[in-house]
């Protein structure tokens, strides 16, 4: 008797939601940027179990997209935080404020 | 033809261009010589085109070829085309010969100003304008003329700008001419509805088809403008100011030329006038009345351009009245001795106010060397100017065989003839008064003994100067002789006669040598009073003075027309111009626009607290928006 | 409960308990230990619903390549001290309400999907293409040619991004030329 699709899904939600309160709560750039990751991976989770509910590939092949993007943007982002952190000397990204109203 | 007659109009202008391009490397001097140069051959080609042209313009005008379509909307056409006619051609001589030698008079009169070549890049531009405004072949292009014309009076006018009086002087004829100048504007949109063309041989074939109505609206709007530019009642004020500019802009541009203008255009357009049922007499009546007004002004004034400066205004007053009851002939005969006799007045009082600024300079005296009061005796002194003075006066006063005499008493003559007594016996009152005060002039200046150090010391002006008040004085004093006789059919009169013979009406049934008589013992006497009280001490003048106080005051206060217009036009209008800008324009545009600004910013306020800076905020309101999407999917929308 | 069943809820424990460690551990190095961990448990769920390749990406790339990557920049920046105090107004309350609302929103969507109960295995396109790995290779250079090219022109601005991003600063000295 396979898990209900259900259950995947709702597992993949509540990954998406513990990721975004990372990125709003924690202020370290480098804990939010794995934040980020674990949002796409648990994306990358509902698009694996509907493509398995759907009898489908697309969702797979999706799934090969998202991964390529996420490691530039791994690569991109990274290389950001090391910038930042080499011209202010901090990876705190609220001592990144210079620019507010 | 062609050529030549684009060439004599386009000179003057290479003049200018010329002089602007060169001004870094010719000196001073040599900028005024360039000048006499462009109008000097611009003369020449005038004449070379007056010989050609004697035999092939009897029949008809000669328009040149298009140059150019400045305008083409529709059935709006404008060219730039040149028509020379009998009329065109004479303005054009006048314009050129009186203004090359007053060219030549500035060399000597304007040697020593810091300013000379800006001085006669506008003297070029000037005859330029001139020129424009009589050979165009449209009304655009006379009023194109008018305009350069007005705007070149407006610079020389101001031309020692440094003195807030001359650029007040300035600003004064600009802005009269400018209620001149709409109702020309408003005249020539007249002729475009009603006639659908503005080149003259059209507008003057149909002025026939255009209803009386019309027809009258259309020459009083011309007029109105005429008024400005001519100095006729109402718009008179700017002329007696704009003596501020330097005396050879005087001579040149109010009184020889400029100011004719307003005759010239109306004498253009006599078809027009010709057919208008009122029109012709308001014009006659505003000149006779302008004639008198401003004779009875100069009768009185000390500054001795002030008394040229009305007797312009008086003449033009003439030429009006000569147009006024048909005699266009006259009317341009007049403007063709006026042109030598004033500009040789204008030239001489220069001479004289030249010298006199020389010697109160090396005398050290402080006064004011255009006030006649502090003159006297100066014939013995300055001879040439002298001499040459008292023909001009002579020929204004209208004394018996000068020139001012043929053309003032032809003019009086057809005014008696055409039935306007009335009107002839304002002018005829005029010509007393015209002689009287150029006597006054003349004695008050050359004879009697010096009464003042600087009129004693005063010394003859150098030849470049008195050459052309010699030229000027042949002319002023033997142009009636040679083209005004025999009587209303001398070679002006057939020369003109194929440009007017439409409208030539010929007031038979006189004796004009009765008139003649007339005007003889007129100018006599008017001239013979001023020797009585001036010379004889017939009369103190003083005790006349006192004995006629109060009329004396209002003619010499000028009738307080100024004082007048200010308190009408120019006060009302300065106190609605003040509370525009003090009460409309600081409190309601300024206060909304602040308003708009304030509420803005504090607008501002609250909104920028939104702008923390921090990152973490800023995804937290993308959670929110991320939220409220679900949130709305989910619904299956609002 | 079935294997399959036990297989998944272990999994999903693991996978929620690695993932709220690694957003509340104060030090970067265990968040990033923590995320592996997460990555692994996810991979394994990728086995279970019959995506064999995927997860095998999944280990090589994430919780391998890019798990040293972050390690890596963890070790150069040093420990950094996390700070115990908010200093944005109301940011932990709002964001723990946006968390709760999302989630709820979330689960009652997946509710209201109705889903049919998964049967059998994936079929169709796998059984005519002998294999899992070889069907998603199909689908991806046929269908997908054209992404998937584009793909690698990302990767490759990524290389430049990170190599233009990472260059120290032109030194100003002359005597260095």
């Amino acid at each position: 008797m396979p898990v209900p699709v259900e259950q995947y899904l709702l597992l993949g939600a509540v990954l998406f939601v513990i990721g975004m309160l990372g990125v709003l709560l924690r202020r370290n750039a480098i804990v939010i940027f794995m934040s980020i990751e674990l949002m796409l991976n648990a994306v990358n989770l509902t698009f694996v179990a509907l493509a398995r509910h759907l009898d489908s590939l697309d969702g797979q092949v999706f799934v090969f997209f998202v991964m390529t993007v996420a490691a530039a943007e791994v690569a991109i982002g990274l290389a950001l935080i090391v910038a930042i952190f080499r011209s202010l000397g901090t990876s705190d990204v609220d001592d990144a404020h210079m620019l507010r109203g | 033809m062609a050529t030549l007659v684009w060439l004599i109009l386009l000179i003057p202008l290479a003049g200018v261009v010329a002089n602007l391009a060169l001004a870094k490397v010719l000196p001073k001097r040599t900028a005024g010589w360039l000048a006499t140069a462009a109008v000097g051959v611009s003369f020449a080609l005038a004449v070379v085109l007056f010989m050609q042209a004697r035999g092939a313009l009897k029949e008809h005008a000669f328009v040149t070829d298009p140059l150019y379509t400045w305008v083409l909307i529709d059935t709006l056409y404008v060219p730039i085309q040149l028509l020379v006619d009998q009329l065109s051609l004479l303005m054009v001589l006048v314009v050129t010969g009186v203004g090359f030698l007053i060219h030549v008079y500035s060399n000597g009169y304007m040697a020593h100003d810091e300013g000379i070549r800006r001085y006669f890049v506008y003297l070029n531009l000037f005859v330029f304008s001139m020129l424009l405004l009589v050979l165009g072949a449209n009304y655009v292009l006379l009023f194109t003329g008018w305009e350069l014309v007005g705007l070149c009076s407006y610079l020389l006018i101001s031309f020692w700008y440094t003195d807030p009086k001359n650029a007040a002087a300035g600003r004064k004829a600009f802005i009269v001419n400018r209620i001149g100048d709409f109702g020309f504007a408003l005249g020539v949109f007249l002729i475009w509805t009603t006639f659908g063309s503005l080149v003259y041989t059209d507008v003057f074939e149909a002025a026939g088809t255009a209803t009386p109505a019309t027809l009258t609206l259309i020459t009083l709007l011309l007029f109105v403008g005429a008024t400005g530019k001519s100095a006729q009642l109402p718009l008179y004020v700017w002329l007696p100011d704009a003596m501020a500019g330097p005396t050879p802009v005087s001579a040149l541009i109010h009184a020889a030329t400029m100011v004719t203008a307003g005759v010239y255009m109306i004498a253009r357009s006599h078809a027009l006038y010709a057919a208008a049922p009122t029109t012709p007499l308001v014009v006659a009546t505003i000149g006779a009345l302008t004639a008198i007004f401003a004779a009875s002004i100069a009768i009185t004034q000390l500054d001795i351009k002030k008394v040229l400066a009305y007797s312009t205004v008086s003449q033009l007053g003439y030429m009006f009245l000569a147009v006024g009851v048909g005699a266009y002939v006259s009317a341009i005969f007049h403007l063709f001795t006026h042109a030598f006799f004033k500009a040789l007045l204008f030239l001489g009082s220069g001479s004289v106010i030249h010298s006199m600024e020389h010697a109160a300079h090396e005398t050290g005296e402080h006064i004011d060397p255009q006030d006649m009061r502090h003159m006297g005796g100066l014939l013995k002194r300055m001879p040439q100017t002298g001499w040459t003075f008292l023909i001009g006066a002579a020929a204004l006063a209208g004394l018996p065989l000068t020139s001012g005499f043929f053309s003032k008493d032809e003019i009086l003559a057809q005014t008696f003839f055409g039935g306007h007594t009335l009107l002839y016996i304002v002018g005829a009152v005029t010509a007393f008064l015209t002689a009287f005060y150029s006597f006054r002039q003349f004695f008050m200046v050359f004879t009697g003994e010096p009464r003042s150090k600087a009129a004693e010391h005063a010394h003859e002006s150098p030849a470049v100067m008195t050459v052309p008040l010699m030229v000027l004085a042949v002319f002023a004093l033997g142009a009636g002789l040679v083209f005004g006789l025999p009587l209303e059919n001398g070679a002006i009169h057939h020369w003109l006669e194929p440009v007017f013979h439409d409208v030539l009406e010929h007031h038979e049934g006189g004796n004009p040598m009765f008139l003649l008589v007339i005007s003889s013992v007129i100018a006599l006497a008017g001239a013979g009073l001023a020797y009585a009280i001036y010379v004889l001490r017939a009369a103190d003048p003083e005790a006349l003075v006192a004995r006629f106080a109060p009329l004396y005051r209002l003619s010499y206060n000028k009738f307080y027309v100024d004082e007048l217009y200010g308190a009408l036009f120019v006060r009302p209008f300065f106190a609605l111009a003040a509370f525009l800008a003090f009460v409309v324009d600081k409190l309601v545009i300024d206060g909304a626009v602040n308003g708009v600004a304030t509420i803005l910013r504090l607008g501002s306020i609250v909104l920028r607290r939104l702008q923390m800076g921090y990152a973490r905020a800023y995804a937290l309101t993308m959670a929110l928006g991320v939220l409220i999407l679900v949130a709305y999917f989910l619904s299956g929308g609002f | 409960m079935s294997g399959a069943e036990l297989f998944f809820y272990v999994l999903a424990v693991l996978a929620i308990t690695s993932a709220l460690a690694m957003i509340f551990t104060p030090r970067p190095v265990y968040a990033v230990l923590f995320m592996v961990v997460n990555f692994v448990a996810v991979a394994l769920l990728y086995l279970q619903l019959e995506a064999p390749f995927l997860a095998a990406v999944q280990v090589l790339v994430y919780a391998g390549a890019i798990m040293v990557l972050f390690l890596f920049v963890v070790m150069l920046m040093g420990p950094a001290p996390a700070p115990l105090w908010e200093h944005i107004p109301a940011q932990r309350p709002l964001a723990l309400l946006f968390a709760v609302g999302l989630l709820g929103a979330l689960a009652t969507a997946i509710r209201k999907g109705a889903f049919t109960p998964l049967t059998g295995t994936m079929s169709s396109a796998i059984a005519t293409a002998g294999g899992q790995s070889q069907a998603l290779a199909e689908h991806l250079y046929n269908r997908y040619l054209l992404p998937f090219e584009l793909t690698s022109l990302i990767l490759l601005v990524g290389i430049v991004g990170a190599v233009v991003l990472a260059r120290l600063p032109r030194q100003k000295n002359p005597t260095t030329d």
